[in-house]
C-alpha cells in the first residue's frame, strides 16, 4: 500500500507579500496559488454538490502544500486513507490541510460525508510526481 | 467459566435456492457441544430465554423507490424476496434488513412515500419480526429524524431465543462512523454478557476498510470491533456494498448481502465504482443469494452462490413476464 507522510492542521497563514501565479492542470481547469518565500504552496479546492473544483491536481514528492479548502453550499467531506487526510469541509468557514506527499502515485480523495443522491461520485485525483 | 465449544460452530449458515438473501440458521450445534450446558443457563438467566435454534433471513439495500439506470426493475426484487420467504418451507423467525431501505429523494415528501412502500412491501412478510438499521440514503442528510419517525430507532438491541442481537448505526451522522456516544452504549450493552455469548451486529457499512476509495468502511470501525474482540462468538452482518463478501476479524466472522436493486463489481478488478450493467437477458443477474451449508458439527462452511434466476424469470421472455405480471409466483426451490 502506497504511504505518505503528511502533517495536516486546521489553519495557515499566508505571509504578507505572497506571491499570486497560476497553476493549470491536465483537465483544463485552474487555480490561483498564493506563495511567499518561505511559505507552501497554497492549492484552493472548492467544494460543491457533487464535485471538487478542480477535480484533479499534481503534487511534488517532497514538496509541502497547503489545500485551501472551502464550500459553496453545504459540509462535505475530504477523505484519503493513503494521504492521511480526513476532514470536514464546512459551508461557512475555510479549512487547510498541510501535507507534504513523501510517496508518487496516483490517489483518489473523496467526499466522505453524505451531501444527496450525487454523493457516491464525488471525488477528485491526486498526482503525487516524483 | 470454560467452554470448549468451537466457536465456528455457533451460527451455522444453512442455505435454500430461495430467490433473494441468505438464510442462517442458528447453533444447533451449540446445544450439543461440551460446555455449551453452562451457556445455555447462563444465557437463560441473563435473557430470560435459552439458546435454541433457529433460522433468519438478512435482506439489504432495497432502495425502495430507485428505478435506474441501470436497474428498471423498481421493488420487483424486493417483493420477490417477500414471496419467496413466505414460501419457505422452514420460516424465518427474523427478518433482518441491513440499510437502505429506501433510495434518497430530492423532496422529503416523496422520501416518507418510500419508506411508506418500504413498510407496505415488508409488511407482506408472514410470521416473521422484521428489523432494520439505516442506510445512508435513509438518514445521513437528516441526522435519522424521518427514519425514525417511520422505523424507530437507529441504533438498539434486542435477545432472541439466546441470542443477543446489537443495530449498530454508522450512517447518521453523516459521515461513516458510529461514534462516541453509540459506541459506549453498546459496550454498555454489552457489559451483561458472558465472553462466550452469541452476539449478532447487524449494521449497513462493512466495519472495516474493505475499500475506503469507494466508501466501502468506518472510520471508527476498529473501535466497534476493538470492542466486540473479547468476546467469541460475533457475526457481523452487512449490506452497503450491493455484493457478496466474507471476511475474518480476530474472533468475528463478517457477512455482506447482495443488493435487491443492482450489483456493485469487485473492487479489487474494477477501477471505477459504478453500477453493473443492467442485461435485459438475466436481469437478476448478480442479484442473488448466498447458499451457505454447514458441515458437520456447523463448522467448514460450505459456500455457493446462487444467483437470482428462476425458470419462470430468467431470459428476455422472463423479463417480460415480471414486467408485465409481478414475481408473485416465485418459488423455494
Amino acid at each position: 500500500m502506497k504511504t505518505v507522510g503528511l502533517k495536516i492542521f486546521r489553519t495557515a497563514t499566508i505571509a504578507a507579500g505572497a506571491l499570486a501565479t497560476g497553476i493549470a492542470f491536465s483537465n483544463g481547469a485552474s487555480v490561483t496559488t498564493v506563495r511567499a518565500a518561505d511559505e507552501p504552496r497554497v492549492i484552493e479546492i472548492k467544494a460543491k454538490k457533487y464535485e471538487f473544483a478542480p477535480a484533479e491536481i499534481t503534487l511534488k514528492k517532497g514538496e509541502p502544500v497547503v489545500l485551501r479548502l472551502t464550500s459553496t453550499d453545504r459540509v462535505h467531506g475530504f477523505m484519503s486513507k493513503p494521504l492521511k487526510i480526513d476532514t470536514d469541509i464546512p459551508n461557512d468557514t475555510t479549512r487547510d490541510v498541510a501535507i507534504t506527499p513523501d510517496t508518487a502515485g496516483d490517489f483518489t480523495v473523496i467526499c466522505d460525508h453524505y451531501c444527496g443522491l450525487g454523493h457516491g461520485g464525488m471525488k477528485m485525483k491526486v498526482t503525487v510526481v516524483e | 467459566m470454560k467452554n470448549n465449544f468451537d466457536r465456528r460452530s455457533f451460527l451455522r449458515v444453512a442455505g435454500t435456492s430461495l430467490g433473494i438473501g441468505a438464510l442462517y440458521s442458528v447453533f444447533p450445534a451449540l446445544t450439543r457441544a461440551h460446555g455449551a450446558d453452562a451457556v445455555t443457563r447462563t444465557l437463560a438467566q441473563l435473557n430470560g430465554e435459552a439458546p435454541a435454534p433457529f433460522s433468519f433471513v438478512q435482506l439489504s439495500d432495497t432502495h425502495v423507490g430507485f428505478n435506474g439506470p441501470p436497474d428498471p426493475l423498481g421493488t420487483k426484487a424486493f417483493e420477490s424476496a417477500v414471496a419467496t420467504i413466505n414460501g419457505l418451507k422452514n420460516r424465518p423467525e427474523l427478518v433482518i434488513v441491513t440499510g437502505d431501505l429506501t433510495h434518497d429523494a430530492d423532496s422529503s415528501d416523496e422520501h416518507a412515500k418510500r419508506f411508506k412502500l418500504f413498510k407496505e412491501i415488508a409488511g407482506r412478510i408472514g410470521g416473521a419480526q422484521t428489523k432494520v438499521v439505516p442506510g445512508e440514503n435513509d438518514a445521513a442528510l437528516d441526522g435519522g429524524d424521518m427514519f425514525r419517525e417511520h422505523m424507530g430507532p437507529t441504533h438498539y438491541s434486542f435477545d432472541h431465543r439466546g441470542v443477543h442481537f446489537i443495530a449498530l448505526d454508522n450512517v447518521s451522522r453523516g459521515r461513516p462512523e458510529v461514534g462516541v456516544e453509540q459506541l459506549e452504549w453498546m459496550k454498555s450493552d454489552l457489559a451483561r454478557f458472558p465472553k462466550s455469548a452469541p452476539i449478532v451486529v447487524f449494521t449497513h457499512r462493512p466495519l472495516f476498510d474493505l475499500k475506503p476509495e469507494w466508501e466501502w468502511f468506518t472510520s471508527d470501525g476498529d473501535d466497534v470491533m476493538n470492542a466486540l474482540a473479547p468476546y467469541e462468538n460475533v457475526t457481523v452482518l452487512y449490506g452497503h456494498i450491493h455484493r457478496e463478501n466474507i471476511h475474518q476479524s480476530g474472533n468475528a466472522k463478517m457477512y455482506a448481502a447482495r443488493s435487491l436493486i443492482f450489483a456493485f463489481p469487485d473492487p479489487a478488478t474494477t477501477p471505477v465504482k459504478k453500477p453493473m450493467p443492467f442485461d435485459k437477458d438475466a436481469p437478476f443477474k448478480d442479484l442473488g443469494l448466498r447458499r451457505i451449508n454447514g458441515g458437520a458439527g456447523g463448522t467448514d462452511l460450505q459456500i455457493e452462490e446462487v444467483e437470482l434466476a428462476t425458470a419462470e424469470f430468467s431470459g428476455t421472455v422472463g423479463m417480460d413476464q415480471m414486467l408485465k405480471h409481478g414475481s408473485g409466483d416465485a418459488k423455494d426451490e
